[in-house]
């Protein structure tokens, strides 16, 4: 499903490389989580794979679906299933949770050639997601993301990757920010989402977040590179240990 | 020397091309003065300070330039609301189009019928409080509009308005030169809405006095646009009783050159005062706001929220000031002024102004241009919205804390459709 080959990435302002030759491949049905110490690269990857502008893929490649997405806008890497969510939801007052995820929805509908979806029947879904989401009619009314917690807001992003059922979900850090009550929901709908056809990579610190979201794969990113990878039993001892070991095996 | 003598000139031939029309005497007397004001201050031109950011030149010069009609929009704005509808065509009283001016809580008047009665409570109101907003800065124009005002509606209000009353501007001539005056009287405790639309005329000059009794409430929501070319100055001179309150919301679309001023006197103590705008415009389009609020009694409130989105070398300007009086303790006074800059060829020009004798009071003002934020659209792309559906959404974001000084759910939710439907139309 998600190929990554060789991937390298600098940062467009900086002469600075990031990303040094990642290798990745995640099958559908499969959730693979990146581990590793702050600045590894773990969100540059996320980010660099939605097409946030500021990185410059200097050499490898990244394929959903055996497309290339790394030569497509933002929006159409949206519309061929990947769906990123954010570490940092971000605020956008003046537009309703409920109108920007059905421009969102039907947007995606329209770039696949779908018919979009109806007033009526878009409520009657989100309606439905949200309830099992534990989000309140209230919060769909409210602007994007304005005054809401950091469970809110995360639990807004997981109703988000709900109503646009990608195929393939990048998580980076859904944890931040989480007490354990949140951590549960969101997990839940992560979990609910798992099926056969859906890849998930989770980009994560903590070992808590996969006590809920079970990994098949666990890899170790430092320096730009994938280090180590192996089952979920390499998460703890990430927690056992730290990643000193790790790092001090591999170099 | 010279530049006074073009001024004079350019006054002479203005006023030359005007018929002042006739009426009973208060009338008569009225426009005479107001005649007299404009031959005493003269026309603007760029000189004056209070014109700085715009050129006048067209709104004073004799012959109205020429504006196109806009025959592409034919939507009736505000058409879902119930309300009353009175039709101007090229500023002229269209009785045909209008609807019968009878309604509950209200009595309504065509200026020309009320200027022949001999008593009319009119007399108290026409040019005066126009008269008033003369100091401390000189609105020329807006006594040209007293002087010479062909037609207009006066408005008495004396309990709940039944419904909204529309006044519905239509351009049907391409060198029409529309000059309308008019007057609405607020009894204490009457609340009313009053609608404008349309682009009303190829050069359109507009005066609104408003007299706010204690306990009165008046609200106002007006569109202004898609008739690119024309040319329109407005006015609305404002007095607030005890405990009433003004609320006027203007969006504009459009336009080569608008100029909407706003004086507002708060005479009374607890008054509230609220005026807002929307505008957004493309090229050669010039949006001027430019307001005067008087705190001049106590616990007073007043907020001025304008945002205006410019592209392709358009321009902005906001001239804001609120003037706190000695004794007008406990002033509460707000002013934002913002702009969204969608290119670097578009500017805005921002005076905003605190003026403050009474040493109990919260005034605050902000004025900020800046340009979309890059991470709010990358986060609405990332979710499959195209670029140019993301930049609009981000647009109305921007737009929200403007339109939400409309407090009608129905209207504030029109008035957001219009901007959603002109931005999307732009972007096709």
């Amino acid at each position: 499903m998600l190929e990554i080959k060789n991937l390298h990435v600098d940062l467009e302002e900086e002469d600075k490389t990031i990303l040094k030759g990642v290798n990745l491949s995640i099958e559908g049905g499969s959730v693979h989580a990146i581990m590793g110490p702050n600045g590894s690269g773990k969100s540059t990857l996320s980010y660099v794979l939605s097409g946030k502008d500021g990185y410059e893929v200097t050499k490898g490649s990244a394929t959903l679906e055996g497309k290339d997405i790394l030569e497509m806008e933002p929006e159409e890497r949206a519309s061929a299933g990947l769906f990123l969510a954010f570490q940092y939801p971000i605020e956008i007052p003046g537009v309703g949770n409920m109108t920007f995820l059905r421009t969102a929805v039907n947007a995606q509908r329209k770039a696949r050639g779908e018919e979009e979806m109806s007033a009526a029947e878009f409520l009657k879904v989100v309606r439905a997601k949200a309830k099992d989401l534990k989000i309140d009619a209230d919060m769909l009314k409210r602007p994007v993301n304005v005054g809401f917690s950091g469970g809110e807001k995360k639990r807004n992003e997981i109703l988000q990757m709900a109503m646009l059922e990608p195929k393939m979900c990048i998580l980076d850090e859904t944890d931040s920010g989480l007490d354990v009550d949140a951590m549960k929901l969101v997990s839940e709908g992560v979990n609910a989402l798992r099926d056969a056809g859906r890849g998930f990579l989770v980009i994560t610190h903590y070992q808590r977040l996969l006590d809920h979201i079970k990994p098949d794969f666990v890899h170790i990113m430092a320096d730009g590179r994938i280090v180590k990878s192996g089952g979920p039993e390499l998460a703890l001892e990430v927690e056992k240990n730290g990643y000193a070991d790790i790092l001090a095996e591999v170099a | 020397m010279a530049a006074v003598q073009k001024k004079s000139d350019t006054t002479a031939a203005r006023l030359e091309g005007l018929s002042i029309p006739t009426g009973g005497a208060w009338a008569t007397s009225a426009r005479a003065d107001a005649l007299a004001r404009v031959q005493s201050i003269g026309l603007p031109d760029r000189r004056d300070e209070y014109w700085k950011f715009t050129r006048p030149d067209t709104l004073v010069q004799a012959e109205a330039p020429r504006a196109a009609l806009f025959t592409e929009d034919k939507e009736t704005i505000f058409g879902e609301v119930d309300r009353l509808q009175i039709v101007f065509v090229d500023g002229v009283f269209d009785a045909d189009q209008s609807d019968d001016l009878s309604l509950e809580g209200v009595s309504i008047e065509r200026l020309r019928d009320a200027a022949e009665a001999d008593i009319h409570w009119a007399k108290d109101l026409y040019g005066v409080l126009e008269t008033r907003g003369q100091d401390p800065v000189a609105r020329p124009l807006a006594a040209l509009n007293t002087a010479a005002a062909t037609d207009g509606i006066v408005i008495h209000v004396t309990g709940k308005a039944a419904k909204p009353i529309h006044l519905r501007y239509l351009h049907a001539e391409e060198t029409s030169d529309a000059i309308l005056h008019h007057l609405v009287k607020l009894e204490a405790g009457a609340d009313v809405t009053i609608l404008e639309s349309g682009p009303a005329a190829a050069r359109f000059n507009k005066c609104m006095e408003i007299d706010i009794a204690d306990g009165a409430a008046f609200h106002h929501v007006r569109t202004q646009g898609r008739d690119h070319e024309r040319r329109a100055v407005t006015h609305m001179f404002t007095r607030l009783g005890n405990k009433s309150a003004f609320k006027s919301f203007t969006m504009t679309a459009n336009g080569v050159l608008t100029r909407n001023e706003c004086i507002i006197e708060l005479t009374g103590d607890d008054a509230i005062a609220h005026v807002a705008g929307a505008a957004m415009g493309d090229g050669d389009f010039h949006h001027d706001d430019t307001v005067f609020i008087t705190h001049d009694a106590e616990r007073c409130e007043s907020r001025q929220v304008f945002k205006k989105v410019l592209r392709n070398g358009a321009t902005g300007v906001f001239q804001g000031k609120i003037l706190v009086k000695a004794g007008a303790q406990k002033t509460d006074g707000y002013q934002i002024s913002q702009s969204l800059l969608l290119d670097g060829d578009s500017q805005f020009l921002a005076k905003p102004e605190l003026e403050i004798y009474a040493d109990d009071v919260i005034c605050s003002h902000g004025s900020t241009s800046g340009a979309i934020d890059e991470e709010a659209l990358f986060y609405l792309r990332a979710r499959g919205v195209p670029e140019g559906q993301a930049t609009d959404l981000l647009t109305l974001s921007f737009l929200a804390e403007a339109v939400d000084e409309i407090e009608d759910d129905g209207l504030r939710e029109e008035v957001t459709g219009l901007l959603a439907g002109w931005l999307e139309r732009r972007r096709g």
